[in-house]
């Protein structure tokens, strides 16, 4: 186990060269410049503000600087924001993105198991039928539809909650968790569900039943082991996903998390931001998928004991 | 299980608090001001955004204040000042009790310094011609000279600045409420850096030290910029509010929730698919105020089918902008026959454009297009964004229909759609400008000959005299038939189509009194109060 999880941390290491660099070389390709704006700025103004980004020199100059600043980790100044360094804007987003990834993934993780196990439980009866048709309507209602609902019936109409903010004022955190948990419920549900169904009509169930176990021990002890590696399976790219998808719902919400620096990066092609973030979101993807990969290996007994 | 919907329901319960931060603000004095985007920075020699402006409004003070109601500039960090009679000096006497957030005072070295900033060109400020009407800045900043005892700006002593101009520029007074001609603190910036260092640190809060009737307090990066009242200001006895709260907000949709629950006291806009014809009367806290900018597609005239001013008039004159304006904008924007929008500085042009579908067929036929179908394939370019898409389909239609040529429209993400129009790829472009201050100057500047914004390879020396002639013209009355003259060549040559006026759109709490419409909708957060009928 220890070989694989060596040859997959060696293997990351070119991938993130490979994104570093094709990154690097299709932001400058596209059209338009940091420093294009409404009001056009002369010659003498652009050149003056490329020397002072070092973007007359060559290419390759610039892309070698850039390289070797990565090593010592340093992703350059934000050409948006002057006197900010990407590492900075980076750090100041991250808390708030994994705060609201944690949240997110608690509230799909709890919905999703209960609504599944109960499924495979309480297969084609009503328990079944209805949280699986919800959790169908959940793949299918995108964020950006589910928030500003979720805020209509509980910001607006029953004013329960606040319809923005993230720890200004009480309670803000529960409207973004639910949408952005929400989709991912859906499909811990139906992956649960899933998994659960194969376990369930397995031999060593029917022995478990068999020695007199009662049913809770049965599916808590013996089933869900073995019936949630899909779930554990997913929840790798999962959590990469929020962390890196959550964009939607932290504009509906005012979220300062990283989506939005993300985001708006590209729009304002502020190239040194656009390749420190997409450098670090490659490395969560990495990161998570390594993660659950070990997680999945050790919890199925017959991968853990070779 | 039953528990945990409990739990949850009470939790929920427990979370309304009932008052919302526009309730608590009346006695707390503060403003909660939706803000548009994140900020860049505060520096202001480096900044060249809208929310940019209102925060530096509230932290600093250039030597005039743009006045809440419009029209001339209140005295700012100078309480008074001289002009010379041929125009071309000024004497500011700077407030004797004009202070710096950390109690300096506030001198006419301070300017002279901050000038020397902005023209220095390694800073890079994206906005050194602002102060180009001043004698030698253009050549300083170009490097031609590299002393800038030359320029004309000198402190005569701690409170007396004396400025000389190249020409009688009428409207420089104005132009010294832009932020880019404000001063900044010496030792603070070069504490933190030096003094062309785009990156140096004394924008942050516990190091920002600026001359405004507010102090930054807190910064929290897309959440929110906290300012609190200035105590050392100089004017502080008027400031009413303790602090305001900026949000930058981008997504309108959330902003409009955002002031419906109570959490916002102005907005930075409204969505415009919500905008109907009485909206106004409908919901009250919406306000529709005239505004100092001009929507108006460019039309390349390098281009071998627009070269020819017929065919630019036949073009400018099948736009039916009644029709735009009420199907297709809806909110309440003024159709424009002239680039300058009626009414900036008392500038009201006379220019017109009929909306003569007979007419645009005979100039398109004398321009030797017998039918539009030998016309080539015309494009419009804009940037992606639903309205610019809606009102280019309507020009799209009113084109086809009344001229018949063909019109293909390309959108394009924002920086593409800048850098085509830049070097000249498009045939037509949607644009937009706004006035940096309140003067036809604004506007008509743009369309001369080199400026980076005429874009649309109009050379015209003939309009360019008369700018120049107007810019040397102290009398303000001769000034604008000058200026008027100017508008008319323009509209006449038409290497630009007016479409609409703009408006501002956005909400206004009921409790935000000392807010006044103005064409520039510079709101000077000093006369601001909140009070509960």
């Amino acid at each position: 186990m220890l070989g694989i999880f060596l040859r997959r941390i060696l293997l990351a290491i070119p991938v993130l060269i490979a994104v570093a660099s094709i990154t690097f070389f299709l932001v400058r390709l596209a059209p338009g410049g940091p420093f294009d704006a409404d009001k056009a700025v002369s010659e003498q103004v652009l050149k003056n503000l490329n020397e002072a980004y070092n973007l007359n020199a060559p290419l390759s100059e610039q892309y070698f600087d850039y390289m070797s600043g990565i090593l010592v980790g340093d992703f350059g100044p934000s050409f948006r924001f002057p006197g900010r360094s990407v590492t900075e804007l980076i750090m100041t987003g991250l808390p708030v993105t994994f705060e609201l990834a944690i949240y997110s993934m608690l509230i799909a993780l709890f919905i999703g198991i209960l609504s599944g196990v109960t499924a495979a439980l309480k297969r084609n009866t009503f328990l079944d039928y209805i949280p699986m048709s919800i959790a169908m309507i959940g793949i299918c209602v995108p964020t950006f539809l589910l928030g500003p609902l979720l805020v209509l019936i509980f910001g607006i109409n029953l004013e329960l909650l606040p319809v923005s903010g993230w720890g200004q004022l009480p309670g803000d955190k529960i409207l973004p968790s639910l949408t952005l948990g929400f989709a991912y419920a859906a499909y811990i549900a139906r992956l649960s569900r899933g998994g659960m169904l194969e376990i369930l009509n397995q031999d060593f169930i029917r022995t478990a039943r068999a020695k007199g176990l009662s049913e809770k021990m049965v599916v808590i002890k013996h089933a869900m082991q073995g019936g949630l590696i899909p779930v554990v399976s997913f929840l790798g790219p999962a959590v990469a996903g929020l962390l890196a998808g959550s964009f939607v719902v932290e504009t509906i919400f005012q979220i300062p998390g990283l989506g939005r620096f993300y985001v708006e990066a590209a729009f304002n092609r502020d190239y040194t931001m656009i390749l420190g973030t997409t450098i670090f979101f490659s490395f969560m993807i990495v990161f998570f998928n390594l993660l659950s990969d070990i997680v999945a290996l050790w919890l199925n007994p017959r991968s853990r004991d070779t | 299980m039953r528990y945990s919907y409990l739990f949850i329901i009470l939790f929920l319960i427990g979370c309304s608090s009932g008052t919302t931060p526009v309730d608590n603000a009346v006695e707390a004095k503060v403003l909660h001001y939706g803000n548009g985007t994140e900020p860049q920075g505060l520096d202001p020699h480096i900044v060249t955004g809208v929310p940019e402006h209102h925060l530096l409004l509230a932290l600093c003070e250039g030597l005039t204040s743009s006045n809440p109601r419009g029209g001339e500039s209140l005295p700012g960090s100078a309480a008074s000042w001289d002009i010379s009679d041929d125009g071309k000096v000024y004497t500011f006497y700077l407030q004797e009790n004009g202070k710096w957030s950390n109690g300096d005072d506030v001198t006419a070295e301070d300017y002279v310094w901050s000038w020397q900033r902005i023209l220095t060109p390694s800073l890079g400020s994206q906005y050194p011609d602002m102060l180009y009407y001043v004698q030698n800045a253009e050549e300083f900043h170009n490097g031609t000279i590299d002393d800038f005892s030359n320029v004309g700006v000198k402190a005569l002593n701690s409170k007396t600045l004396e400025v000389t101009l190249k020409e009688p520029t009428p409207f420089f007074l104005g132009l010294l409420s832009h932020y880019s001609t404000w001063p900044v603190h010496k030792p603070t910036v070069l504490k933190h850096g030096t003094m062309d260092d785009r990156n140096g640190q004394w924008t942050r809060p516990g190091n920002f030290v600026c001359n405004g009737p507010f102090n930054l307090k807190t910064w929290e990066l897309n959440k929110k910029i906290v300012v609190d009242k200035n105590p050392l200001y100089w004017d502080a006895d008027i400031v009413e509010l303790n602090e305001i709260h900026f949000y930058p907000i981008s997504n309108e949709m959330t902003e409009e929730r955002m002031f419906r629950a109570g959490q916002l006291h102005v907005t930075s806009t409204f969505p415009s698919n919500k905008c109907e014809p009485n909206i106004q009367e409908i919901n009250p806290n919406i306000k529709i105020h005239p505004y100092m900018g001009t929507y108006f597609y460019r039309f390349n005239t390098a281009n071998k089918a627009l070269d020819d001013v017929r065919v630019r008039k036949a073009l400018a004159y099948s736009i039916d902008r009644q029709k735009i304006v009420e199907s297709v904008t809806r909110c309440g924007q003024i159709p424009a026959y002239s680039f300058t929008p009626p009414g900036s500085n008392g500038f009201y042009p006379d220019t017109k454009i009929p909306y003569d579908v007979d007419l645009a067929r005979n100039l398109l036929k004398e321009a030797g297009y017998d039918s539009g179908e030998k016309f080539p394939v015309l494009e419009i370019l804009f940037n992606t964004s639903e309205g610019h898409r809606k009102v280019a389909l309507a020009i799209q239609q009113m084109w086809q229909q009344n001229l018949g040529i063909n019109v293909e429209l390309v959108n394009q993400d924002w920086k593409v759609y800048l850098s085509r129009e830049m070097i000249g790829d498009f045939q037509v472009s949607r644009a937009g400008w706004i006035g940096d201050y309140e003067d036809p100057n604004t506007f008509l500047d743009t369309m001369r000959p080199n400026r980076g914004n005429n874009k649309t390879r109009w050379d015209n020396y003939e309009f360019d005299g008369l700018l120049a002639k107007a810019n040397a013209t102290l009398d303000q009355e001769e000034r604008y038939k000058i200026l008027m003259e100017a508008e008319r060549l323009l509209i006449d040559e038409m290497p630009i189509a007016p479409i609409y006026t703009y408006v501002r759109v956005y909400q206004l709490h009921e409790d935000v009194k000392g807010w006044y419409p103005n064409i520039l909708s510079h709101h000077h957060p000093k006369y601001i109060r909140i009070e509960r009928d």
